[in-house]
């Protein structure tokens, strides 16, 4: 047991999604390198890093879409890469995604998005299914829109007619991919408000993956820092904000030099307006 | 010399690993037929797609070869005193050949564009990776009802073709050119063979419907998941399906009616 998971337990959290030695590669590029983590029951937890650190691609290797090379992921006490196909689409059932782009699909409207997975997983009558897809999309707001077009949605709107559907069979999990990028402050608004809501009244376990630190922060419980295939930092959000490392506060406060370097690496400035060398 | 020879291996391996991803992707729709059996509504849908709203597309393209076959059917044959064989030149050319093949680029450009471009963008727009956290099998539940659709449409829009074609000859031939009505119809029935015309014309245009539609949707489905991808993909789906449907129609065609 390592010392993150001892604080989790100690804490009196049981772990839902538990990732132990996670080694993952993209072409010649080490995207995990040996990553362990553990994602508390009924908490927010946000995993956050820069931009193409892998963050998109730990939700697909926990949602089972993607293998890693060594290591392993568990949700639920399953391990998710050794189940059969069968099992896995059975473990899905009980997790939601909401993918950056809403990912709705675009010849349903709203209503019928929304349905969908009921519609697929189970054998409630209409009658029923239209109950239940209302009070999914009172929960977000959206139950006037029940008969729009995806085309017709607003960035948010849409994400919110995807959050519906990723709620409506009641999953354990839900895994927020990007949910505040690109959003305007009265959608990001609503959306920090519904992750909160969600997670809280449904007990859900939610992981969050942001580059988005206010916001992100304001609603987390537990936080991740990855970047170059590691874990940079773990803790509450006072816990990140106080460590002592300079990446994790230069990638906090948003400093523009510090660790990371402001300019791309490049020979000295003189040398190349002289043209010399 | 040495970096060309790498580059032809490299496209080699490139070539036999897209077969094989292809031929993956075949195995997996054809999977999928007995949760389609299951679904039916989702291959009348499809059928409608690639099928019906070719129709107009399929129609038009046959009425006027019809009508170019007995214009140039007319020229040649007159030439030899034969023009009353109009009728069974007409048919044959379109039942056994132009029926099927010229059906399948129709479709090949048409449907298939779109099919490569609809899949392209719902794998770009996460929409295939999001099925498949709903715990929905993207292949079984989108991939299979097209294939089957492009299957059973191609024989019935190269009959429809052929059909037309045939009113279209019939019109130059007969209504233009002065070719008697009773020789062009009487010869065309009892020259044209169910077995040997019909039958093998309609097997070919099950052959070209199944490559036509393997090809469009493998190459959405492989396509890079951003606006350049897809549109590469749209025009490989057309530039690859059209070839394929030549080739196989020599080899068709020699196995068919060579000696």
């Amino acid at each position: 047991m390592d010392s993150g998971e001892r604080r989790l337990e100690e804490a009196g959290d049981d772990i839902l999604v538990r990732i132990r030695g996670l080694t993952f590669s993209r072409g010649d590029q080490r995207v995990f390198d040996g990553v362990d983590m553990d994602i508390p029951s009924g908490k927010v937890t946000a995993v956050m890093g820069p931009s193409g650190t892998g963050k998109t691609t730990l939700l697909k290797l926990i949602g089972g879409q993607l293998r890693p090379e060594a290591g392993r992921v568990e949700v639920a006490g399953q391990d998710v890469h050794a189940l059969s196909k069968g099992d896995l689409y059975r473990l899905r059932t009980r997790m939601g995604m909401l993918f950056q782009s809403g990912a709705l699909l675009t010849d349903l409207n709203v209503f019928d998005n929304v349905a969908y997975p009921l519609r697929e997983h189970t054998r409630l009558p209409e009658s029923m299914i239209h109950k239940l897809v209302l009070i999914k999309l009172e929960a977000v707001g959206l139950r006037g829109a029940r008969d729009l077009m995806p085309n017709e949605l607003s960035g948010g709107m849409a994400r919110r007619v995807a959050l519906a559907r990723a709620i409506a069979l009641d999953p354990m999990m839900i895994m927020y991919d990007e949910p505040f990028t690109g959003q305007d402050p009265i959608s990001m608004g609503v959306l920090v408000k519904l992750i909160r809501q969600l997670n809280d009244a449904s007990r859900l376990t939610s992981i969050v993956v942001s580059h988005d630190v206010v916001d992100t922060t304001s609603i987390a419980d537990y936080l991740y820092v990855i970047a170059g295939g590691q874990v940079m930092a773990r803790g509450t959000p006072s816990e990140i904000r106080a460590t002592s490392s300079e990446w994790v506060s230069q990638f906090m406060e948003g400093l523009p030099d510090g660790p990371v370097h402001f300019h791309y690496p490049a020979p000295e400035l003189e040398r190349d307006l002289m043209g010399v060398g | 010399m040495l970096n060309a020879l790498a580059r032809l291996g490299r496209l080699g391996l490139y070539a036999i690993a897209r077969l094989g991803r292809g031929h993956l992707l075949l195995f997996a729709m054809i999977e999928g037929l007995p949760s389609l059996a299951a679904r039916p509504r989702l291959l009348v849908a499809q059928v409608y797609n690639v099928g019906v709203l070719s129709v107009l597309i399929v129609v038009v393209s046959g009425l006027f070869v019809g009508m170019v076959l007995g214009l140039q059917g007319h020229y040649v044959l007159s030439q030899f005193g034969a023009a009353e064989s109009l009728g069974v030149m007409v048919a044959a050319s379109l039942v056994r050949e132009l029926g099927p093949v010229v059906t399948a680029l129709l479709v090949a450009g048409r449907a298939g564009s779109a099919l490569a471009a609809e899949i392209g963008l719902m794998k770009a727009t996460e929409q295939l990776s999001g099925l498949e956290m709903m715990a929905v099998d993207p292949i079984k539940r989108i991939l299979t009802p097209r294939f089957f659709g492009g299957l059973i449409a191609m024989p019935i829009l190269a009959a429809m073709f052929s059909a037309v074609g045939a009113l279209g000859g019939y019109f130059v031939g007969v209504g233009l050119l002065g070719v008697d009505d009773g020789a062009f119809w009487s010869q065309m029935q009892s020259k044209i063979d169910l077995r040997e015309d019909i039958v093998n014309g309609v097997i070919k245009s099950l052959v070209f419907g199944w490559v036509v539609t393997w090809i469009a949707l493998f190459e959405g489905y492989d396509a890079n998941p951003t606006s350049e991808g897809v549109s590469q993909a749209t025009t490989r789906a057309v530039v690859h399906a059209a070839l394929a449907v030549l080739c196989l129609d020599f080899v068709l065609t020699a196995l068919m009616f060579g000696d």
